[in-house]
């Protein structure tokens, strides 16, 4: 039943597709993600509930992205759905554990009477760790796995290297930046100001960060250069420096101006481009350096059974996304809250 | 200390098995909650913006900072499961990959979307979105949560009784017929009785909290909301609990036509028999093969499952022990389900009686009330004595007949599932349980009045202003007031946001 596969190149839209679903999870999760980052340095109670008030509409949408992507590469690429997942098992464990911590102190934060700080410091905790093993997951990805056999081959810790902490730290810094400009456009007066202030800091942070991970790629002689460096990806890619440095410009000028919503939109843009950087030097493997998307593919049977179902509901659930967004427009504030 | 003593009793498989029916049997719980509270505040929405009566208003008010709570500990343990088959369950994964990722894929795409989104509307958007947007946002919540126990037990029911593929060279599955699939034999049956069970599980924690205001002296004030709960549960006990039997019923002959040797260890039967008795007692021995103390009616049996009294039931001998499920397990939480599946019937009779003499909210039915404050978690405790019939009784297969459990799992060492095994365990007893810590304080504090709406804390969800309209950085925000204060604001007005204030009810 249902064939495209003969018109169509169905690894590759798959592909495509869940890593869009990856990047919209990045950048949605990524804001609020970064609101909890910097929840204990906001100054005041009122102030957290200012923040936590700002996604507190949109978190549980944002992080179903996260479950598109997990399902999506369980669904069209089930081999390596299973060897990342054995390859990266403590990592993504802790990564849940932490999204299990953050995702109850919202609720649980204004039940409490006497113990929000035990919720405050959950939704910090558990935001830091889940950013940090993301980042120690892309890093680690980044590097490559061992499998053979269709099986994940390597040890338990391989994850673990100085690399991938390196990224880790950096993932922390960026979403960072991504919640204070996203508070910018969310809040006013004092808190605003904070915002901006903070979001100088952070971009600062990430140009360090950038330098170091791109070092330390270069000292650790990671297979992802070679895509980088030999000849059509270095044609595509030679442009990226000179972008990202003139959104680095816009945005330090930005911050110290009254616009609101073009230092979010410049951070996505950055994201953007070390996001493409990414992609580059890992495809068309999908489990880095080990399998290809055309080898670890689902049936073209199951890839085109879902392509209907992505076609007709990935249009609908933007357009409600954007409703819930839309709905939700304007400042924030600390009042009633829950 | 505890990991090292866990790797001698236990291999890697066994850790696995009891980490998946951990955080699974965990996660079940809320959404099987969270379906029922869906519905039922829809109900309660719906009657309030159609009657306006506030006590309506109340009540869903009460329960919708629980659904709150309920949902969000549904999400993030929901989370944890779509990643347990890589971690844990890697081959399995790569093998049945095909037929059960694109099942779960149209779950996360018709349906969790649907529900994260407009979750937020619902819970937030009061005074921001008209009063009929609101109630269809609560309505949409529910139709997603339905949608996804549509998906996530089509993808369960394959693995019970798997059809519409076919095993390829490479030992993989591979899908031949989706709609087969899809509607493979139990799905019908699971899928009705899984809805049916959550909807009464909802309905007795509903009517026992119900029953608990009617009597508490503590809550005189609360009665009338009391009435309202009970009288809705009670609804549920007099015509679905019945319903539920009856789906049970032919769920088990269904389960007997595909999957005999579950039903075999269900009934403790080990030897084939014409006229099988109905075992009402008895302790399942594996390595005898017989059960010890048993106690039994002649003849019952094999009238439920073959509607007749000789034709013959099929013992658990007739497979080899490897291909047998866990017989105990099976067989206790098969009766644990049915008698509190009788109970809730009889309950339902009960509240007939009472109905009838119209006694059913006097403070004199002491009793009546007592037996409903009882069976409040007797809904949990039914879900998850079927769910353990169900997959222990699936065993030793993950996919029936076609992919063993013992050939599903992932290589990874017994140290890393121990460890993470014990995080899931610490993480989830402390956080579920302050969960449930704050759901019992609501219920405690019981429904909050509208005397003074600048009070009302329905909004502390909200990221509006302090009162629930001024938007501030919203450029409508006092075109909204003037057009508010300006028009007749009956609640009948569906297409205005709400403005409690003058509504002076949900806000
Ligand atoms: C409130 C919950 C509840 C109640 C009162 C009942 N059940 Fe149930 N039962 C479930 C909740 C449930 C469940 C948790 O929803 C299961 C697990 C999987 C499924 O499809 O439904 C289940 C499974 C399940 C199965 C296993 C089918 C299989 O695995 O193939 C059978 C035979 C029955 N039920 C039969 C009954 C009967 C005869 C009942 C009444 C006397 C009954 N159930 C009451
Ligand atoms: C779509 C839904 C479900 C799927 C796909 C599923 C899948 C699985 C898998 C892969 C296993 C591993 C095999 C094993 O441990 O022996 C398993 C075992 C188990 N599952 Fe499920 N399950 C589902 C729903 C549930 C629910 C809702 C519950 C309970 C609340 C549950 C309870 C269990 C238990 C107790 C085991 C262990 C059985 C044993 O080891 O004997 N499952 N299930
Ligand atoms: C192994 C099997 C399962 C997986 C992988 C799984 C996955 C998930 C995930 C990721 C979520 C959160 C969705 C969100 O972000 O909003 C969720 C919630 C939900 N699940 Fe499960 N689930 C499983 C078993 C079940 C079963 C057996 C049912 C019952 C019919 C069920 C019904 C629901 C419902 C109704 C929700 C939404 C309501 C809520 O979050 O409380 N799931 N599930």
């Amino acid at each position: 039943m249902f064939n495209f596969g003969d018109v169509l190149d169905l690894p590759l839209i798959w592909g495509g597709l869940i890593a869009l679903a990856v990047f919209v999870y990045v950048l949605l999760d990524g804001f609020d993600l970064g609101c909890g980052i910097l929840f204990p340095f906001a100054g005041s109670d009122k102030n957290r509930s200012r923040m936590m008030n700002s996604i507190a509409p949109f978190w549980d949408g944002n992080e179903t992205w996260l479950v598109l992507g997990g399902g999506g590469l369980f669904a069209a690429f089930p081999v390596a759905y299973g060897i990342i997942m054995t390859g990266l098992y403590l990592p993504v464990t802790f990564m849940l554990f932490g999204l299990i911590m953050r995702g109850v102190a919202f609720e649980f934060r204004f039940k409490a009477t006497s113990h929000r700080y035990v919720w405050d410091t959950f939704f910090f905790i558990g935001s830091v760790v889940a950013t940090f093993f993301q980042g120690i997951m892309l890093g680690a990805l980044v590097q490559g796995l061992e499998a053979s056999n269709r099986l994940y081959t390597g040890g338990p810790f391989d994850w673990l290297t100085p690399f991938s902490v390196v990224c880790g730290i950096a993932l922390i810094i960026g979403y960072a930046l991504l919640g204070s400009t996203w508070l910018i456009i969310k809040t006013e007066h004092k808190l605003q100001v904070w915002a901006r202030k903070v979001s100088g800091w952070m971009l600062s942070a990430l140009v360090v960060a950038m330098i170091v991970v791109t070092a330390f790629m270069y000292f650790s002689d990671i297979d992802a250069l070679e895509g980088w460096f030999s000849f059509p990806g270095l044609l595509y890619l030679a442009p990226m420096p000179i972008i990202v440095l003139a959104l680095f410009f816009f945005m330090h000028k930005d911050l110290t101006s009254e616009r609101e919503y073009r230092p979010f939109l410049l951070t996505v843009a950055l994201f953007l481009m070390g996001y493409i950087g990414v992609c580059f030097a890992i495809f068309p493997y999908i489990v880095p350096y080990q399998m290809t998307i055309y080898e670890a593919a689902a049936a073209d049977t199951s890839l085109s059974f879902m392509l209907i179902g992505a076609g007709i509901m990935l249009p609908i659930i933007l357009s409600y996304t954007a409703f819930a967004y839309y709905t939700f427009k304007g400042k924030t504030d600390h009042e009633h809250m829950y | 200390m505890f990991a090292t003593f866990m790797i001698d009793q236990l291999d890697a498989l066994m850790l696995a098995r009891i980490q998946f029916a951990f955080v699974i049997s965990w996660h079940i719980v809320f959404p099987a909650f969270s379906i029922g509270l869906a519905s039922f505040l829809t109900v309660l929405e719906f009657r309030w913006l159609k009657t306006g009566e506030p006590i309506y208003a109340e009540v869903y008010k009460h329960w919708v900072k629980i659904f709150a709570v309920v949902f969000g500990m549904g999400v993030v343990s929901g989370v944890v499961m779509s990643y347990q088959f890589g971690t844990n369950w890697a081959v399995f994964s790569d093998k049945a990959g095909n037929v059960l990722g694109p099942l779960l894929a149209y779950e996360v795409l018709t349906a969790f979307f649907l529900e994260a989104s407009f979750l937020g509307i619902m819970l937030f958007g009061w005074g921001r979105v008209s009063k009929r947007m609101h109630l269809a946002s609560t309505a949409i919540v529910a139709i997603g949560t339905l949608i996804s126990g549509f998906w996530i037990l089509a993808a369960n029911s394959f693995m019970q009784t798997p059809q519409g593929f076919m095993v390829g060279a490479d030992g993989l599955l591979y899908p031949t017929n989706w709609l087969e699939i899809i509607f493979n034999p139990s799905f019908p049956y699971r899928y009705a009785h899984m809805m049916t069970a959550a909807f009464l599980t909802t309905a007795f924690v509903i009517g026992g909290i119900g029953a608990y205001y009617l009597q508490s002296k503590k809550h005189v004030e609360h009665r009338k909301h009391g009435r309202v709960m009970l009288g809705m549960a009670m609804v549920m006990a007099i015509f679905v609990a019945p319903v539920q039997v009856l789906i049970g019923d032919m769920h088990g002959l269904n389960t007997l036509e595909h999957q005999p040797v579950k039903v075999a260890a269900m009934e403790g039967l080990w030897e084939n028999e014409r006229g099988a008795p109905l075992v009402l007692f008895g302790i399942p021995d594996q390595k005898a093969e017989k059960n010890h103390y048993e106690v039994k009616i002649p003849y019952v049996s094999g009238l439920i499952l073959t509607h007749s009294f000789d034709k013959e039931v099929k013992g658990l001998k007739n497979w080899a022990p490897e291909d047998r499920p866990f017989v105990p397990i099976v067989f206790w939480a098969f009766r644990i389900m049915v008698a509190i599946g009788m109970l809730m019937v009889l309950v339902g009779l009960f509240s007939l009686y009472k109905y009838f003499k119209k006694q059913q909210f006097n403070s004199d039915s002491v009793w009546f009330h007592r037996l409903w404050m009882m069976m409040t978690p007797m809904g949990f405790i039914a879900l998850l004595a079927g769910w353990f019939v169900t997959e222990t009784g699936r065993q030793p297969w993950t996919v029936y007949g076609v992919i063993r459990t013992a050939e599903s799992m992932s290589p990874v060492a017994a140290q890393q599932v121990a460890t993470t095994l014990i995080g899931f365990i610490v993480l989830y007893v402390f956080v579920f349980g302050a969960g449930s810590f704050y759901i019992l304080r609501l219920i405690a504090k019981g429904p909050q009045p509208y005397e003074n709406p600048a009070d009302d804390n329905f909004y502390e969800h909200s990221i509006t202003e302090g009162q629930g309209r001024t938007l501030s950085g919203d450029s409508n925000a006092s075109e909204n007031m003037e057009s508010n204060s300006a028009k007749d604001n009956s609640t009948k007005n569906l297409d205005e946001p709400a403005d409690d204030v003058e509504d002076g009810g949900l806000r």
